[in-house]
């Protein structure tokens, strides 16, 4: 299982949780895993696309995924992934 | 006041347009877009004019109709109207034939433009019922709100890179805040301090708080306009971190233009970075309209963010203006540091030193015309940030209390003074 780091702007639609425990083996499994459980987040973190919208971050444990294989980083049971706001800051 | 927000209407969504009451929150639900704070313009319109802004106190919250807080402000009241000084010694210098500096290397009362932000974010946050105040920071940030906070009597934690140079830990330290160094970069720090407001119910100035928190920089535009002689500068150099200062200073333009408090004449913003981070420059100097994030290393440890989070609207407003983007080295900076030290008086930190390098630049390129006028705003005070100069500005020489020892030092160095 990974761990999800739900922010704030998603919990109302994740049932007011602020973690979520999905199986997934990668970033891009985790947002369909999360579409699958609470209808509506993936047009949240996605643009019209599919692609992770530039206002939404993403990190692997602590890592940014642009850094990484970005939708397509793996994951391994036990990590976490934590989904973030880019627009704060500075 | 006739209503209980004053001249803020909601928050809206930047991307979408869709509206929130004003509390604290800063990404919109739909699409995580910023929020921004909405006015209402056709009061404000009545109310602001220059003779009403010239009848109040020199400091930002003469402009106050246009920031974002409901009543009278409570923190930071005496923040703002630092100078803007005629910088004829550094326009030659440069092959210009007229510059100004807006000096917030003064401001108060931490000596840096996040005073600014800091006194709006946290008279909100105290109209918010909050108690505790914090926020993610390179620095300067960090000193405001621990100073602005103790005056208040809030709670306060601040979060920095633990290799942050000395003179922002103190200053951070000796107000009574709790400091908390992390391991790694701002981003990093950024990310925590998410994660963290999203479990504590605190005003993090620059995360929950960031929507009023912005507004504060436009202070800093309003200013340059009024101390001009209420006109727009031609070209504005603004050095950028997250890049929310030069797009505050545009807006501050563009509102008060639209009121009619200044004529509208067009402008041109510039955006500055450091060359060991430089996201946002990189993008404008290949055309595109998005950056691509870096791991920084810099000495202008200020503007050190790789994942700036108005990256993408510095970049539209430059476009926009026909403003350009540049970035200097480190040995660029500090070339910029003693250059406005040298000319003008104004020992500036490491943000300032390439904010003039690039200007510098833009100057001798002819990207900014050697017959215009010119502002640089210069954001924090050199004082801060010793550790980066040290060793580059020569050392003092020590000799024995004697005339005789003086003289022979003086023949040395500097023989056309010695006196016969």
């Amino acid at each position: 299982m990974v761990r999800i780091l739900i922010p704030p702007t998603l919990r109302k639609l994740c049932g007011g949780e602020d973690t979520v425990q999905v199986r997934a083996r990668t970033v891009g499994e985790v947002i369909g895993q999360l579409q699958v459980r609470f209808n509506g987040v993936r047009d949240r973190l996605c643009d019209d696309q599919g692609r992770i919208r530039g206002s939404v971050l993403v990190y692997v444990n602590d890592e940014d995924i642009r850094f990484l294989q970005a939708h397509r980083t793996p994951l391994k049971p036990g990590d976490e992934v934590s989904i973030i706001p880019a627009f704060a800051g500075g | 006041m006739s209503n209980s927000e004053g001249y803020m209407k909601a928050l809206k969504c930047r991307e979408c347009g869709h509206e929130y009451p004003l509390g604290a929150t800063h990404v919109c639900e739909f699409d995580f877009g910023p929020l921004e704070v909405a006015y209402d313009y056709d009061r404000i319109r009545k109310t602001l004019n220059r003779d009403v802004i010239c009848s109040r106190p020199k400091n930002m919250w003469r402009y106050r109709e246009l920031l974002p807080i409901a009543g009278e402000p409570t923190v930071g009241r005496e923040v703002g109207y630092t100078p803007l000084i005629r910088a004829d010694r550094l326009a030659r210098r440069l092959g210009i034939r007229e510059l100004w500096i807006k000096n917030d290397a003064v401001n108060y009362p931490t000596l840096s433009f996040k005073d600014r932000v800091v006194s709006v974010a946290l008279s909100r946050s105290v109209e918010l019922g909050f108690q505790t105040v914090a926020c993610a920071s390179t620095g300067n940030l960090a000193n405001s709100v621990a100073a602005n906070a103790a005056a208040a009597g809030l709670n306060c934690f601040v979060f920095i890179p633990h290799d942050l140079e000395q003179g922002k830990v103190v200053n951070s330290l000796v107000y009574g805040a709790s400091v908390i160094g992390i391991r790694g970069h701002y981003d990093e720090v950024n990310r925590l301090c998410a994660e963290i407001a999203g479990k504590y119910p605190w005003a993090f100035v620059n995360v929950n708080m960031r929507p009023y928190y912005a507004e504060g920089s436009k202070s800093m535009g309003f200013e340059i306009q009024e101390q001009l002689g209420w006109r727009i500068p031609e070209h504005t150099v603004v050095c950028m971190a997250s890049g929310s200062l030069l797009t505050k200073i545009h807006k501050s333009y563009q509102e008060f233009s639209k009121l009619g408090i200044v004529p509208q004449t067009p402008w041109k913003i510039h955006g500055a970075q450091a060359t060991g981070c430089n996201p946002i420059t990189q993008a404008q100097k290949a055309g595109l309209d998005f950056f691509k994030p870096q791991k920084p290393n810099t000495i202008a440890k200020s503007l050190a963010i790789g994942t700036p989070a108005d990256g993408f609207y510095a970049l539209r407003v430059m476009k926009e203006t026909g403003g350009a983007g540049d970035d200097v080295t480190d040995d660029e900076i500090r070339e910029g540091i003693r250059l406005l030290a040298e000319c003008e008086g104004i020992f500036a930190e490491t943000a300032g030193g390439v904010t003039v390098g690039v200007a510098k630049k833009l100057i001798a390129s002819g990207k900014i015309a050697a017959d215009s006028s010119a502002v640089l705003c210069i954001t924090g005070n050199g004082l801060k940030t010793l550790d980066a100069v040290v060793g580059h500005v020569g050392q003092p020489r020590d000799i024995k209390p004697s005339l005789r020892e003086f003289e022979a030092l003086l023949s040395r160095e500097n023989p056309e003074l010695v006196s016969a």
